[in-house]
């Protein structure tokens, strides 16, 4: 679950629909507009993010509005975050030294 | 200037962090053993011990203390050394902790970002180091509470 979760934010495109979404649903069509991509390439993107359980489509059979779905997000940030504090210690352990010894 | 971490590809873990200190002084601390010890381990781990063979194609070794007593060895072998900009080396632990052999690149921008990035030889190995911490949390947390226990027990 969480492999396909970080492979579906691996792509720069991927990661910049998932911040529009964070501002509210939006269509394929709105979602393509800032992309230099045509809308099949979109949904291409959003299948991914889709399979991955990242983004959602609604019932609405005209619009089918993207949502974000934060749950695995939330699970991938954690994962992250929990590294990004296993390491930072160290850091500060290297930011001290640096002042040390000039 | 807190450290930020991110999977830019998905055999890949980057850090990238500021330091106050010039770029000269950031590759001294990471290749000098007598300053290595000083600073370099993740939460709860110490290097305890650092053999470094500066030069491309020559070795490193680091045997670090953790939690509990327990020790942990790791090694690899420098690949490009261009201070004060551009460190790779590969690196591998004993007791595989995690799968293979990972490829380390330390580059040194501006005075100074360090952009530490981990390339893994899967996206599964990548995962579970990525995950690690995690769990390791959860592991020593359990582990405090048995001792906590067993004290508990003796008393």
């Amino acid at each position: 679950m969480l492999d396909a979760t970080f492979a579906a934010l691996a792509d720069p495109t991927r990661r910049a629909i998932l911040t529009r979404l964070a501002a509210g649903e939006a269509t394929v069509g709105e979602l393509a507009a800032p992309f230099a991509m045509s809308q099949p390439a979109i949904s291409k993107h959003l299948k991914v993010l889709e399979k991955a359980g990242l983004v959602s489509r609604g019932r609405d059979a005209q619009r089918r509005p993207v949502r974000l779905e934060p749950g695995p997000l939330k699970t991938a940030t954690d994962w992250l975050e929990s590294y990004r504090e296993y390491w930072e210690e160290s850091y500060q352990r290297l930011d001290a030294l640096l002042k040390d010894n000039p | 200037m807190s450290v930020t971490v991110s999977t830019p590809s998905p055999r890949e873990i980057r850090m990238v962090r500021t330091f106050a200190a010039p770029r000269e002084r950031v590759f001294a601390a990471l290749t000098e053993p007598a300053l290595l010890k000083n600073w370099y381990g993740a939460k709860g781990w110490w290097l305890t011990d650092a053999e470094i063979d500066l030069r491309v194609g020559g070795a490193w070794r680091f045997v670090s203390a953790g939690p509990g007593g327990i020790t942990m060895a790791s090694g690899g072998v420098y690949r490009e050394i261009a201070p004060p900009s551009r460190l790779v080396y590969t690196e591998r632990f004993d007791d595989q902790w995690y799968a293979g052999e990972s490829l380390v690149t330390a580059e040194l921008t501006g005075a100074t970002t360090l952009t530490t990035t981990l390339l893994f030889e899967t996206r599964e190995i990548r995962d579970h180091v990525l995950r690690s911490p995690m769990e390791r949390g959860l592991g020593e947390s359990y582990a405090r509470l048995d001792t906590l226990f067993s004290e508990r027990t003796e008393s």
